[in-house]
């Protein structure tokens, strides 16, 4: 069978879809790759200036709350991939659950790092100044980690709406799929900046 | 688990897959303590970090079950993560104006 006739449409009407990905999973993943451009683009201009700044601040006493918040991501990406598979075996219920422990895991992930904002601005440091060296630090880390936060903010709601109408029978397996490629695409964006901007920064 | 017909659970392979990413994270933690120069940990971070993408994109994502997409995001990103080398010599110059920066040539 055809391509077209296997879509339903007539022969020679129905384009092939790029890669063989459908068309909404192939634009989460132009987005992902546009979305990458951005981070990348953040990491490296960071790059810039923590190589050639002298007084850059290692602000960071412990690695606790980073390790805590690194292991909930990953694990979150995890339970995302549960949710795939029970909606790919047609178990809703299970499908649901497993989103909203996902979502659950990034809304923790966001407290935390809002924690952590908070003890940051309590010691002084600001956009433009800190009191342990050059003010580009704070609009360094505020930038790079807030952009984070903001995909990590719109992932927990995306899968609180892609789960609930997925339940309602709105969406289908498919859309789950879609919506946890986003969310893994977070995840990985945290591999990076957490080396980057929180480890090298350690104070020893 | 019922499957829906056809269906087949990579549960297994997911786990397998996150232990290894956090292992690998883990070892990151580790370089942050280690006694070695800056230059040095940031080489061996960002590969570890590279690692642990590579496995979250192959097998989270699913882009080993693509050939072609896998190409065409590893073509895509690699020029751009390479043409955006080009302003590491300008970005010395750039620091010289920039805001608090206390950088000098002297």
């Amino acid at each position: 069978m055809s391509h077209a006739d296997a879509m339903g449409g007539p022969a020679g009407v129905m384009e092939k879809p790029a890669f063989s990905v459908p068309a909404k999973k192939m634009a989460m993943w132009l987005f992902i790759i546009a979305d990458t451009a951005t981070f990348a683009g953040c990491l490296v201009a960071y790059g810039f200036l923590r190589n050639a700044t002298p007084d850059w601040p290692r602000p960071f006493h412990s690695i606790t709350n980073v390790a805590l918040m690194t292991f909930i991501l990953v694990t979150s990406s995890l339970t995302m991939l549960f949710a795939i598979d029970a909606a790919k075996a047609g178990e809703k219920a299970k499908a649901l659950q497993w989103t909203l422990i996902t979502a659950g895991a990034g809304a923790l992930f966001a407290l935390l790092h809002i924690r952590e904002w908070l003890g940051l601005i309590g010691e002084g440091m600001t956009l433009l100044k800190n009191p342990w060296g050059t003010g580009l630090f704070g609009a360094a880390f505020f930038s790079i980690t807030g952009l984070h936060l903001l995909h990590v903010t719109g992932g927990v709601i995306a899968l609180v709406a892609v789960g609930i109408r997925y339940q309602g029978g709105r969406y289908n397996a498919d859309d789950l799929e879609i919506t946890g490629l986003y969310w893994h695409f977070v995840d990985l964006v945290w591999m990076f900046v957490v080396p980057l901007v929180y480890l090298l920064n350690l104070s020893h | 688990m019922a499957m829906a017909e056809g269906h087949k659970s990579n549960a297994g392979r997911y786990v397998i897959v996150y232990i290894c990413i956090l292992a690998i994270a883990f070892l990151q933690f580790v370089i942050a303590y280690s006694n070695i120069t800056a230059p040095q940990m940031f080489a061996r971070m960002l590969f570890l970090a590279a690692v642990e993408a590579a496995l979250a994109l192959l097998f989270f994502m699913h882009l080993s079950d693509n050939h072609g997409l896998l190409w065409f995001v590893v073509v895509f990103t690699v020029f751009v993560l390479l043409a955006m080398q080009y302003g590491w010599t300008d970005s010395f110059r750039e620091l010289l104006g920039a805001p608090w920066s206390s950088y000098s040539t002297s």
